[in-house]
């Protein structure tokens, strides 16, 4: 197809050009030489017009953006296509500022042939603060954590924002996942596309393929107009599907079917709907452990567990309770109004020792209740829940077998038995006899598995079973 | 007096922390001693050169940008650098053994084939 041209009539004076464009520009010759270029260019370089002009750009401009004996400007001038890059100049002020090179050819009307290139350099330093500023303050205030465990979450978070894999989050209730999800996509060029949270297990699975893949008119009765899904939704964005461990097996099939097509069929729909989304997904169980048992399908386990991240239970995240607790108290007491300041050392001692089952969650939840039942300046023993009291005395189970980060989708291991606070009232015989009922209940009824948590051989296990009656 | 001038091909490399070539002369009494040699670097690497420079004891170091805190340290370590240079090092060192090269000097490159 002949391609319209458009021209200004007669002469048009470069420079005269170039000074209207919003960010510093140039145009380079054949040969790449600076021809002509505007006064932003001459501030952003600190060169003059009257020692650029003439001068191989690459000298003038002196960036980063793999243009060694001039490859970018080469590879446009063969190609016709424009290049955009991100990289960064040294200007003459010793300054590396970050820009965005558009790198575009130059036809002449007549013979349509290459005559030069274009190139503009777009001072993106003001948008990298920002997205710095941002990225500092989500990944350290927003989720807080200084912890060793929560720190290599925090490094390897960047890294995952700018793939574009899916990603699997596990760990357990009330750890942040969401949290995490939000702030991988914030951060991701996917940032300014939508970001669509499902809860996979909060809805019965006709309904949740509905909301997911969405439906045309008459698909199914009360379905009176077409409806875009979760997935269209998302396009372009990220999809976060929440308690993924939840998810109904044929549904599980259509979503391997999506990561693998990128397109699926709505419900009752004939035309296939193409999306590009990235998928994360969490959940608070062990996936590997329901992949064994047939509950969920192992290919879209594999699929979705490209990345994984793992967050701590807060109990393993040394020093974090303090900091989390401080921080929100701080916040609570400002919402409320009150002047509270601290923990009194009664209280703190007793929080620092609960076990947090709920984590981050539950931990907010303690400190709102606290700031607002507090009447002085120090949240005393006193302020605190009940129920605070009343856990201690219970045995401490895991939700989630425990797993380091890394490593939670392939423990096949038996989980470790968490026996944090033994019953104080009660003797020997009773917590034995509880130890082995946990172990038993932790490994559904498999005595190798048992015998191997509680440390002892099968046959001990087995007396002491028929000594308590268990067998 | 030992001189590193950062190459790319022929010329003074445009940037001092992309540089991964170097050129090395020794000059005595204004004149070079023997010839210069080049050395081809594993990596651009502004540290991995900031240290070769400190290690084969460097006076002079010609170059084209720098940033400062790279320019700073070298200064600092009482290294002359003579930066923002643009042109082909060979005449770039010739500028310097007569004594008339200057940061920011532009050698006479071809200022033709301005077609458009």
């Amino acid at each position: 197809m002949m391609k319209k041209t458009f021209a200004v009539p007669g002469e048009v004076v470069l420079d005269d050009l170039l000074a209207g464009f919003p960010h510093a520009s140039a145009v380079l010759d054949e040969g790449f030489k600076i021809v002509a270029l505007n006064h932003m260019l001459e501030a952003l370089t600190g060169y003059n017009r009257d020692i650029a002009v003439g001068v191989y750009a690459d000298f003038i401009l002196r960036s980063n953006m793999a243009n060694s004996r001039g490859q970018v400007f080469q590879r446009v001038a063969e190609t016709g296509e424009t290049v955009s890059i991100v990289g960064d100049i040294i200007n003459r002020s010793r300054k590396r500022i970050p820009v965005r090179f558009t790198v575009s050819l130059l036809r002449t009307r007549r013979s349509n042939q290459a005559k030069g290139l274009l190139v503009v350099l777009e001072d993106i330093s003001a948008i990298q603060a920002t997205v710095q500023t941002t990225l500092l303050s989500e990944w350290s205030t927003n989720i807080i954590g200084h912890s060793p465990k929560m720190q290599a979450v925090f490094e390897i978070m960047p890294l995952m924002a700018r793939t574009e894999a899916s990603i699997l989050i596990t760990g357990e209730t009330g750890t942040g996942k969401d949290k995490i999800a939000e702030t991988i996509h914030r951060n991701s060029p996917r940032g300014r596309f939508q970001f669509v949270k499902i809860n996979c297990g909060a809805l019965p699975a006709d309904l949740l393929e509905s909301e997911l893949f969405g439906h045309v008119k008459g698909a199914f009765t009360g379905a009176v107009r077409d409806k875009a899904g979760m997935f269209k939704l998302a396009d372009k964005g990220t999809i976060f599907l929440t308690e993924i461990g939840d998810m109904p097996l044929p549904l599980q099939v259509k979503l391997l079917s999506v990561l693998d097509d990128r397109a699926f069929y709505p419900v009752g729909g004939e035309r296939k709907e193409k999306v590009d989304v990235r998928v994360i997904a969490a959940t608070h169980r062990s996936l590997s452990e329901q992949v064994e048992r047939g509950a969920f399908r192992e290919d879209l386990f594999y699929r979705l567990n490209v990345l994984h991240i793992h967050l701590p239970p807060l109990r393993e995240r040394e020093g974090d309770i303090r900091f989390l607790l401080d921080f929100f108290l701080q916040d609570y007491a400002t919402r409320l109004g009150k002047e509270i300041q601290t923990f009194s050392e009664a209280a703190l001692r007793h929080l620092l020792e609960y076990p947090y089952p709920g984590n981050i969650r539950e931990l907010r939840n303690i400190v709102e209740y606290c700031a607002n039942i507090c009447r002085k300046s120090n949240i005393e023993k006193e302020d605190l829940p009940r129920y605070i009291f009343e856990k201690r005395t219970e045995i401490q189970q895991t939700v989630l077998p425990a797993a380091s980060a890394g490593e939670a989708v392939r423990e096949k291991r038996p989980a470790p038995l968490v026996l944090e606070r033994p019953a104080v009232a009660e003797n020997w015989p009773a917590t034995e006899r509880e130890m082995i009922l946990q172990a038993l209940t932790t490994t559904r009824g498999n005595r190798s598995k048992a015998a191997e948590i509680l440390g002892w051989g099968r046959t001990t296990l087995w007396r002491k079973m028929v000594r308590h009656g268990l067998a | 007096m030992k001189i590193l001038i950062t190459a790319q091909g022929d010329f003074v490399a445009q940037r001092f922390d992309l540089t991964a070539e170097v050129v090395l002369a020794t000059v005595e009494n204004g004149e070079l001693v023997g010839k210069s040699r080049t050395i081809i670097m594993d990596r651009p690497s502004p540290e991995d050169l900031s240290n070769m420079i400190m290690e084969e004891n460097i006076s002079v170091v010609i170059c084209g940008g720098i940033e400062d805190r790279h320019y700073q340290f070298l200064t600092w370590k009482k290294i002359r650098v003579i930066d923002y240079v643009i042109g082909d090092h060979e005449t770039v060192l010739r500028r310097f053994l007569a004594g008339e090269l200057q940061p920011g000097d532009l050698l006479p490159l071809t200022r033709s084939d301005l077609s458009l």
